[in-house]
């Protein structure tokens, strides 16, 4: 058997593990590991300019491919830099292995240079997390880590490895194990088949269904049976922010996102359902409005993998605990043989009563009320440029709801944004992340003048890696999701809501080595982007300049039910 | 209401810290824990009682179910089952007041395991009422200092929480 030291053991594992790219930053605690990627070319090493750019390109990969991002950062501030990324992997279940480098172990508790518990600090925003005690260790829990944060509902696992343990002239036998068996921890492989039969008896009745579908349907890939499903039934479906593209966004069934800002349709049909049928949506806060309103008259089926989302916010009446891709199979089948004749005039009523819900708002805003041109007309024609067809990677703020609400996502796994924790500056790395793995794809980042000032330095990164992504900047010179709520609740105080002395981005990226553009005037916004799109090898950055009072819409009614709704600024249902 | 929940947990550094995180992180209530190793050396065993209604202890065994160092747990209280905690309390004993107490003693079955000319140090187990009722019964300023373990359960009967 080889004897590897501990540094190479880690690199060799990630080799094994078929890992290609990995993000990072170097420092004291990792100079072993380091040196032992500077001796191969099987793992290639992405440096970025803060470490929580890295876990952010690494949790946008695995959004982008479903298999774990890996990140590598160094002990005390390079941990605590990755630990937002962390939390936001960790709110949206997405798979993502980080290794942070450890002083080592004899300082540990002496508050050492560069010291921090990461093991401690990371332990409620992980899936699981582990320490090497020895360096032998490291071949089965670096197996163990990417088999933890893969399987079962996805999560980000931390392995902290202090210094002495990578020492390179401590050697040990190296075997990477091919399986890995743990016997406290054995995920569901399938759902319960009696609960799926009641779903399918509660199914075929119901007179009027909506089906919700959530990041779960994606994670576990079955969104083409979520859409053999819809389509058999002909019942109307709704994607979460985070299930976007789980179910095609052109499609005549399809309703919308449902929620703070979601559709009128998708709202008002589950508010008015007489049954939901829930797949992976963990129903937060931003989707249910007041959980004691939710959806008065529905019955509800939640299939998840994870049996604490099921009727942790509102009561499940079949819970069904299983990954989705098999749980929809067996509903298939059985919705196939049911002999429960659908009520076919009652189907009929609801599509009627759901078209003219659509009728009501149908995505319609004003463009008469500014000079300037409106967000959401900037990603309609984004779409249309694009074909509906980039990897659209959004921060966080009224852009990302226009991104959602007007970009028609066909395909799973496109639309990358920040669901659960919300971080601004996730926009750029994801970005990043995604034109790195699929050079060949078209890919955006939709952010505003706040979220990209929160990970800019990465233009930095994207020259040393030549990746051409386009950044497409809502400019409203504001932190527009702050300003609308102080609109609407703080009689337009807007308190520290305003982004003064932005600089001249067309300069700054310029000086980056990319291409920056301005837009003022709509009529100029379509060419400029088919210019810039055509710039295959360039990465642009085009700074549009959008009406600064612009609200999203419809917004819900705080500690309402569902179906209340602000249409715009003086409209309510 | 009040509930006893065992759980079997990999014996490993760091492992208790996520059970306690875990109650702190979501909001839920801990009222006692207890925890040592098992006959087995790799398993520790421990005990807490948490209150809360339906909902929350659900939620609550549907956590610690999550949490990958956790191989078993029960909810005791969910069954029938007997619960033990064990009480050592130091009392001001002078005069009369000696006799009182050894009466109290008798009484609760509990037993004196350390005495000065002024202090009984009494040894009582048993539900934590039990211990609480004694503590009543001692006049609260003749009290010097009460150490608790908290609650260890285990299921009447057949039914075992074991690998």
């Amino acid at each position: 058997m080889e004897l590897l030291s501990g540094a190479e053991m880690v690199v060799r594992s990630l080799k094994d593990e078929g890992v290609e790219y990995i993000y990072g930053y170097p420092g004291g605690a990792l100079l072993h590991i380091y040196d032992a990627i500077f001796q191969q070319d099987d793992v290639k090493h992405i440096l970025v300019r803060h470490e929580q750019a890295a876990t952010h390109m690494a949790d946008a990969y695995a959004r982008a491919s479903g298999k774990p991002g890996v990140v590598l950062v160094t002990s005390g501030p390079g941990a605590t830099n990755a630990v937002t990324g962390i939390a936001t992997a960790y709110m949206d279940s997405i798979p993502m292995v980080v290794i942070s480098g450890q002083v080592m172990s004899h300082l540990i508790g002496e508050d050492a240079f560069q010291e921090c518990d990461m093991v401690g600090i990371t332990r409620p925003i992980v899936k699981h997390n582990l320490s090497i005690k020895h360096p032998s260790e490291i071949p089965s829990a670096m197996k163990k880590a990417f088999y933890i944060a893969s399987s079962g509902r996805p999560g980000p696992v931390v392995v902290d490895i202090p210094k002495d343990m990578t020492t390179p002239t401590d050697r040990f036998e190296y075997e990477y194990p091919k399986s890995v068996k743990l016997r406290s921890y054995n995920p569901v492989s399938r759902g319960h088949s009696g609960q799926i039969k009641k779903a399918v008896d509660l199914l075929m009745s119901a007179k009027r269904p909506v089906i919700l579908a959530g990041g779960g349907v994606i994670a576990a890939n079955a969104s083409e049976q979520l859409t053999e499903l819809a389509k058999l039934l002909n019942y109307p479906v709704i994607n979460t922010l985070m299930g976007l593209g789980a179910y095609p966004g052109t499609d005549e069934q399809f309703l919308g996102m449902p929620g703070m800002h979601g559709a009128v349709e998708a709202n008002m049909a589950m508010h008015h359902s007489d049954l939901i049928l829930n797949l992976g949506s963990r129903l937060d806060d931003r989707i249910t409005n007041a959980t004691e309103k939710f959806c008065p008259t529905a019955k509800l089926i939640h299939v998840d993998i994870d049996p604490s989302s099921i009727s942790k916010t509102v009561a499940a009446d079949v819970p069904i605990v299983g990954p989705l891709d098999s749980v929809l199979n067996e509903l298939l089948k059985l919705v196939k043989a049911s002999n429960i004749t659908p009520d076919k005039e009652a189907h009929g009523n609801w599509w009627k009563q759901i078209d003219e819900w659509r009728a009501r708002h149908g995505g319609r805003y004003r463009t008469d009320d500014s000079e300037l041109m409106k967000p959401q007309q900037v990603i309609e024609i984004l779409c249309k440029v694009t074909k509906g067809d980039a990897y659209v990677c959004s921060d966080v703020g009224q852009h990302q709801m226009f991104a959602a609400q007007y970009y028609k996502f066909n395909k799973p796994r496109r639309w990358i944004n920040s669901g659960g924790l919300g971080t601004m500056g996730f926009g750029l790395p994801a970005a990043m992340g995604i034109k790195l793995n699929y050079p060949d794809e078209e890919v955006v980042c939709v952010t505003g003048e706040g979220s990209i000032q929160m990970n800019i330095q990465e233009l930095s990164t994207c020259a040393q890696y030549d990746l051409p992504l386009k950044v497409i900047l809502l400019n409203n010179q504001s932190l527009g999701m702050v300003r609308q709520w102080q609109d609407l609740n703080y009689e337009s105080r807007h308190s520290q809501s305003y982004m003064q002395s932005l600089p001249d981005f067309t300069k700054l990226v310029e000086s980056y080595g990319h291409v920056g553009m301005e837009v003022t005037k709509f009529d100029e916004l379509e060419s400029t982007l088919e210019k810039a799109f055509a710039m295959k090898d360039k990465l642009v950055f085009i700074n549009i300049h959008v009406d600064p009072f612009e609200h999203v819409y419809p917004m819900q009614v705080p500690k309402a039910a569902m179906r209340d709704m602000w249409l715009s600024k003086t409209e309510r249902t | 209401m009040r509930h006893i929940i065992s759980v079997l947990l990999e014996n490993e550094a760091g492992a208790l810290s996520r059970v306690v995180g875990l109650f702190s992180q979501r909001n839920f209530n801990i009222e006692s824990l207890t925890v040592a190793p098992t006959e087995d050396p790799t398993l520790s065993r421990l005990t807490l009682t948490t209150v809360g209604n339906d909902r929350v202890i659900e939620q609550i065994t549907k956590h610690l179910n999550k949490l990958i160092e956790v191989v078993k747990l029960v909810d005791l209280t969910e069954g029938d089952h007997i619960e033990r905690e064990l009480m050592l309390i130091k009392v001001k004993a002078v005069g009369a007041q000696r006799a009182e107490v050894m009466r109290s003693v008798e009484i609760f079955r509990g037993q004196v395991i350390d005495v000065t000319s002024t202090v009984y140090t009494v040894q009582l187990a048993g539900e934590s009422d039990k211990l609480d009722a004694f503590i009543k019964v001692i006049d609260p300023a003749n009290v010097l200092e009460v150490v608790r373990t908290g609650v260890s359960g285990i299921a009447r009967g057949e039914k075992t929480l074991a690998l």
